[in-house]
């Protein structure tokens, strides 16, 4: 074997640096890569994560856009049918560059709720660029005149958020809760997953809806003294209870991977536990692992839209897509049908759940070690 | 002092089904730069021997008992952490399957500097520098883009070639090949056991060959331990046995190998009947039921691995131990 002269292999450092520079250079097609161009391939699933991502870009970026308030109410305009007139600048003097910063900050808190400084930076940010004009109903009000089209963008922020409390709570806890038990096993794997079938098993739709109450009744001293408000409470709860299903689906792909050979070949080199569950197991259950927090996510948002719906979640003056949907039932009657209040909410809601779950379809095909090559 | 000598190791596994000793007390000893082939059907433990060296004990959680002394250590005795540092550094293991002995997700290059810096504290750009020179060592073109690339952009024997050299990054003096050759295809298989035994040539590597073809133990092993039911039945030069197998078993084994010379209107040779359970041994010779010449003694007494006359060789049926020695020799002589 000629290539396996010693000597040619006897290199100096520069040489070394040189093909390592040219190494690095050198990029393999990686799983992600992939992945990528599958997904990119299936139309579909493309479109709605571009879908998603404008939107999530939108409502963070809320504070921004030249958005009436979602909850300043104006009693001459209720119920007021969608309408392509264009904005007015008179409407809220406030925002105006040139008044007074006092003025501005009553303002503000009257308008909204509490904002991060980060928030406050954007709508500064807004006086500059827009000034005092803001949009006109485009999407029309609702029984108190307030503006639909930013109570939804609004809304989607605690919908995202919570959504966002949920899928981290299910990546951080579900997945090396999963991982760890499935890798160990034995006792230690049957008490995890014997805790995990107990918290399964509470009602948890019921617990909610009695800490919710049960809250109602010491919220004073719970803010005082814990910090702790419904919505925190809300996102406890389901940081409790969503992780449980990806803990398990993460244990049964670590049960399969456990036995693959890198990983068997990984400990005879010597590697510790933790080393193998961070750097071996847990970036192979990744794929699934993203599918089903795609699938996830809607599950959040609806559940939050129930509570809201119920009165258990967010609370006025606060918005929520639950809420703004309270409000159309009540905009519904025999006279009169106030369209817009049903469906433009219902809109919104509906695509986000449409392209999540699009998407979760897409990535799975995307992401199946099976499909590799297949298109 | 040998490299390596194993004694009275055994191992375990308490199953629903009962005990379960998947390696029933076998002793050897290896010396620097040999290659003991471990041959055996499946089953026979092979595997868990070589697991068992390195402190892995399959789940079910098994017990392990005995001695290993490796290099003046006695690893037997080691803490996990201890073992850690032996495993992949001073003893290390080639897997049988390519295709799944590799990380799907990380590159070449990851993998393999993952050991050098794990064990010799070595910095990334160093290690990575020591993992191009395995790769050429081990006839990759191109080691430094092999580097970038991931497990499936390369060959079966490309990555079979990967694991040998992440196996010898270390230098370790010993290397467990669990059937390295056993998933590729024979031309491949040809090249691989050349490579191994050049690398051995070089670093002076003692090589432990687990497999269950014979065609690679005669080419490759200095010398032959065969295993039947987690015992050692007969061990000796690889030449000398494959010649005038003493032990039954051994006999069976060899004549079962087929052969493109032989008449094919004949039946295939076999060995009749099937291994014991390991759960439920027979209390004398475990091959017992299935060998043609058994006697009384055979179902009663468990016979030991004692040196039978020849130099170098010992083997566990009493029948030809009994034989006197000038026997065996003129046996020997035989062609």
């Amino acid at each position: 074997m000629s290539t396996a002269d010693p000597k040619r292999f006897d290199l100096d450092d520069a040489t070394a640096e040189r093909l390592l520079r040219e190494a690095q250079e050198h990029k393999g097609i990686s799983l992600w890569q992939d992945a990528g161009r599958r997904l990119r391939r299936n139309r579909p699933s493309w479109y709605a994560m571009v879908f998603l991502i404008g939107f999530g870009l939108l409502s963070f970026l809320a504070p921004l856009l030249p958005l009436r308030s979602p909850v300043r109410s104006n009693l001459d305009i209720t119920l007021h049918a969608p309408t392509l007139d264009g904005g007015d600048g008179n409407y809220l003097a406030a925002l105006d560059p040139d008044a007074d910063s006092a003025l501005v900050a009553r303002q503000i808190e009257k308008d909204y709720w509490e904002l991060s400084s980060l928030d406050h930076g954007l709508i500064s940010l807004r006086r500059m660029i827009f000034g005092s004009w803001q949009t006109g109903h485009w999407l029309g009000t609702d029984h108190l005149g307030r503006d639909l089209l930013s109570r939804i963008v609004w809304g989607s922020r605690t919908s995202i958020l919570v959504s966002l409390a949920a899928a981290l709570c299910s990546l951080v806890i579900g997945v090396f809760y999963g991982a760890f038990s499935g890798l160990v096993g034995g006792r230690i794997d049957n008490l995890m997953m014997r805790t995990v079938d107990i918290l399964y098993s509470i009602p948890f739709i019921f617990v909610v809806i009695f800490l919710i109450t049960l809250i109602g009744d010491y919220r004073q001293v719970l803010e005082e003294e814990w910090g702790l408000d419904r919505e925190k409470v809300f996102y406890l709860v389901i940081g409790a209870v969503f992780w449980l299903t990806m803990a398990r689906v993460v244990r049964g792909q670590v049960l399969s991977l456990k036995h693959a050979e890198f990983v068997q070949a990984a400990r005879v080199m010597g590697a510790s536990t933790f080393h193998i569950l961070c750097k071996h197991i847990v970036p192979n259950v990744l794929s699934i692992v993203i599918v089903y927090l795609t699938l996830t996510i809607p599950a959040v948002m609806l559940f939050e839209a129930f509570l809201s719906f119920l009165g258990l979640g967010v609370e006025p003056p606060r918005v929520s897509w639950g809420l703004i949907a309270v409000d159309g039932t009540s905009a519904i009657n025999p006279l009169r049908i106030h369209w817009w209040v049903v469906i433009f909410p219902a809109l919104a809601m509906g695509c986000t759940l449409l392209a999540l779950n699009v998407l979760g379809d897409g990535l799975r095909d995307a992401l199946d070690p099976k499909m590799r090559g297949k298109d | 002092m040998p490299l390596l000598s194993v004694k009275n190791l055994a191992v375990r596994f308490e199953t629903h089904h009962g005990t379960v000793r998947a390696v029933d007390g076998i002793s050897f000893d290896m010396e620097e730069g040999e290659t003991l082939g471990l041959v055996g059907e499946s089953g026979s433990g092979k595997s868990v021997t070589n697991l068992a060296l390195l402190g892995l004990i399959p789940s079910p959680p098994g017990v392990m008992s005995g001695q290993v002394h490796f290099d003046g250590q006695e690893i037997s005795a080691l803490s996990e952490p201890e073992l850690r540092k032996v495993r992949g550094n001073r003893i290390s293991m080639i897997f049988q399957d390519p295709m799944t002995s590799l990380n799907p997700l990380l590159t070449i290059g990851r993998q393999m500097t993952e050991v050098l810096e794990l064990h010799k504290g070595k910095s990334h750009s160093e290690a990575m520098r020591l993992a191009a020179v395995g790769l050429g060592e081990v006839g990759l073109s191109e080691p430094e883009s092999r580097l970038a690339q991931y497990p499936h952009e390369l060959s079966g024997g490309m990555r079979q070639r990967v694991m040998i050299a992440m196996g010898l990054l270390c230098e370790p003096r010993l290397l467990l090949a669990d059937e390295p050759t056993t998933a590729l295809d024979v031309t491949i298989q040809a090249q691989i056991l050349e490579l191994m035994a050049e690398v051995q040539r070089r670093h002076g590597t003692a090589i432990i060959l687990v497999t269950h073809d014979l065609g690679v133990v005669a080419g490759t092993a200095d010398r032959v331990a065969v295993m039947y039911a987690g015992r050692i039945v007969e061990e000796g030069p690889t030449h000398q046995l494959f010649k005038n197998p003493h032990h039954p078993y051994t006999q069976g084994l060899l004549s079962s190998v087929p052969r493109l010379d032989s008449d094919t209107s004949q039946k295939m040779s076999s060995i009749p009947g099937t291994p014991p359970d390991l759960a439920e041994m027979p209390p004398g010779c475990a091959f017992a039921p299935r060998c043609p010449n058994v006697q009384a003694e055979c179902k009663s007494e468990r016979p030991e691995l004692l040196p039978s006359g020849v130099p170098g060789r010992s083997n566990a049926c009493p029948l030809y131990a009994s034989a006197d020695s000038a026997s065996a020799d003129s046996a020997e002589a035989r062609p």
